[in-house]
């Protein structure tokens, strides 16, 4: 018989553990460098494509570990519209984080910009140059950012509550694997 | 499951682990908006800049805030191989480099008189074989007015018209340049310097210092500037009667044929300051003509290839890179947000993508 998974597996955890600090880090960077006018804008820029790029690989990634490996089921005494709740940020988390890096890159794509990696490394366009898209997409670009910021801090609101108040293994779920046996 | 602690757990303070959550929710969320400067409202920021130059222009959707009159240009750069001693940039490599440009009037009026100032400017765009670019927006002074972003943003403030007149209080203006005696070389340039008859007999500079690097991994520090091969000639009262002398000779000069520059490199010295853009250095600076700007012919702005660039000067191919003059940064991100409002407009109000129909765009 197969135990019920209690835990995400070492990689769904290690790959949680190394992007929320980083996605955390990208929304901080982007609305700092678009407020500057100091010095740090042109580095805040510099680094804020290449971990865009970083972050697209790792989403990927953590869907397909997500999709193989699964994920731990909520507690059976959570209530319905908590359970809803998780289930739908979750879905938002996930599609946030895959989409804000592609619009970024198509973004820049439709202004015409060089998609910049670091030095003589650049990526191609993936959007035809157009003003049109480009103003849909850069609105577009940090209205999701502010949703992903939103949604990250809910998030972090409904684990803490998990792990303090509930205390009901979701949150350790994510914190630590299962005793080895 | 057995404990196996003698005593019972202590119940856990519920409202403090709840204020807990709280207190780390509103620190991120506070964090957040204090970066994006919604506390601090009186920082200066590029938003801000923007919108000063609109309080002194007035409101014209789909233009740039600043040099908003101008014309497209399109032509090539020759390289003679000189500058690779500079910069490892395939654009200094001996070979062509593909040149959309554009020629302005500085302020954020587009209907301006382009004899109304005495500065004209000069933007390229560079685009190497392997895609990488460089963007310059250069002007006609060697030497920039200001220093810092701060009091560029001062000037933009004491030239706001006066409601009473609709021009810029003299008295305010007068003040802003005593409080700034950085200001002093470019009034003293401006004051010995007729501006020129053509854009084409006009030298642009590149204003901020920038980083060479060539294949060897050596830096220095360079400024650059296109001058022409047209002879420079003062500019007359009877020219500048006509509203749009400056455009309306470009294209005269371009249909007679090609026009060009030559693309200096000057040298830093030791010691020479390179975050400051007022300050010229000394004239016998080595300097080295990379190879010759070609313009070959004009387009409208309002469906050229020019239209939907912004000449963000921060944007250079492996080889350059910026300096630590405080303009660059503030320049890139003022030129964003103008970028930012002006294709919104333009999408806004149905404006064609420049030639996507005719398969012109790159």
């Amino acid at each position: 018989m197969i135990a019920v998974q209690k835990h995400f597996s070492p990689l769904a955890r290690l790959l949680h553990w190394v992007m929320a600090p980083l996605i955390l880090a990208m929304l901080f960077i982007g609305i700092g460098m678009v407020s500057t006018v100091a010095q740090t804008h042109d580095f805040l820029i510099a680094i804020h494509k290449p971990l865009g790029i970083m972050l697209l690989v790792l989403v990927i990634v953590r869907v397909c570990v997500r999709i193989t490996r699964g994920s731990p089921p909520l507690p059976g005494d959570l209530p319905k519209l908590q359970a809803l709740g998780a289930l739908l940020s979750h879905y938002v988390l996930y599609a946030l984080m895959a989409a804000m890096p592609l619009i970024g890159w198509a973004m820049l794509s439709a202004a015409g910009y060089p998609i910049v990696l670091y030095g003589g490394l650049h990526l191609p366009p993936i959007a035809p140059h157009s003003v049109y898209l480009y103003a849909v997409l850069r609105a577009l670009h940090t209205d999701l950012a502010l949703l992903l910021f939103c949604t990250v801090l809910v998030h972090l609101a409904a684990a803490l509550f998990h792990g303090l108040i509930r205390r009901d293994g979701v949150f350790s779920s994510m914190a630590r694997g299962g005793p080895r046996r | 499951m057995a404990k196996k602690s003698s005593f019972p757990p202590s119940p856990p303070c519920i409202p403090c682990r709840l204020a807990a959550i709280g207190a780390v929710v509103l620190a991120l969320g506070g964090g957040f908006i204090y970066v994006g400067g919604w506390l601090s409202p009186t920082r200066l920021s590029a938003t801000r800049i923007i919108n000063q130059f609109q309080a002194d222009a007035g409101q014209h959707p789909g233009f740039r805030r600043n040099h908003a009159k101008g014309v497209c240009v399109v032509g090539h750069f020759d390289s003679n191989g000189n500058g690779a001693a500079l910069s490892s940039a395939e654009v200094f490599a001996p070979g062509t480099t593909a040149v959309i440009g554009r020629f302005a009037v500085p302020g954020g009026n587009p209907s301006a008189r382009d004899g109304s100032v005495p500065v004209r400017s000069m933007a390229l765009m560079l685009t190497q074989s392997d895609g990488q670019q460089w963007r310059t927006a250069m002007n006609s002074t060697p030497v920039f007015v200001i220093h810092t972003p701060a009091q560029f943003y001062a000037q933009l403030q004491a030239n706001q018209p006066d409601p009473a007149t609709g021009k810029p209080d003299p008295a305010k203006v007068k003040a802003f340049f005593a409080a700034n005696p950085e200001t002093k070389p470019f009034l003293q340039w401006v004051a010995a310097h007729a501006p020129s008859s053509s854009l084409v007999n006009a030298s642009y500079y590149s204003i901020d210092a920038f980083r060479f690097t060539n294949a060897q991994g050596q830096t220095n520090a360079v400024r650059w500037s296109v001058v022409p091969e047209t002879a420079y000639s003062p500019v007359t009262p009877q020219e500048t009667s006509n509203k749009d002398f400056l455009s309306t000779d470009l294209v005269n000069r371009l249909q007679q044929g090609p026009q060009r520059w030559h693309l200096i490199l000057t040298v830093a010295a030791p010691g020479d300051p390179t975050d400051d853009a007022t300050i010229q250095w000394p004239s016998d600076r080595k300097q080295i003509d990379a190879g010759t700007l070609v313009l070959d012919h004009t387009d409208p702005q309002v469906d050229g290839d020019c239209r939907d660039v912004n000449f963000d000067p921060t944007i250079l191919p492996a080889g350059i890179k910026p300096s630590d003059d405080p303009l660059l940064a503030a320049r890139s991100s003022a030129y964003a947000v103008s970028f930012n409002r002006r294709t919104r407009e333009e999408a806004q109000h149905g404006v064609a993508d420049h030639k996507q129909s005719s398969g012109a765009a790159s």
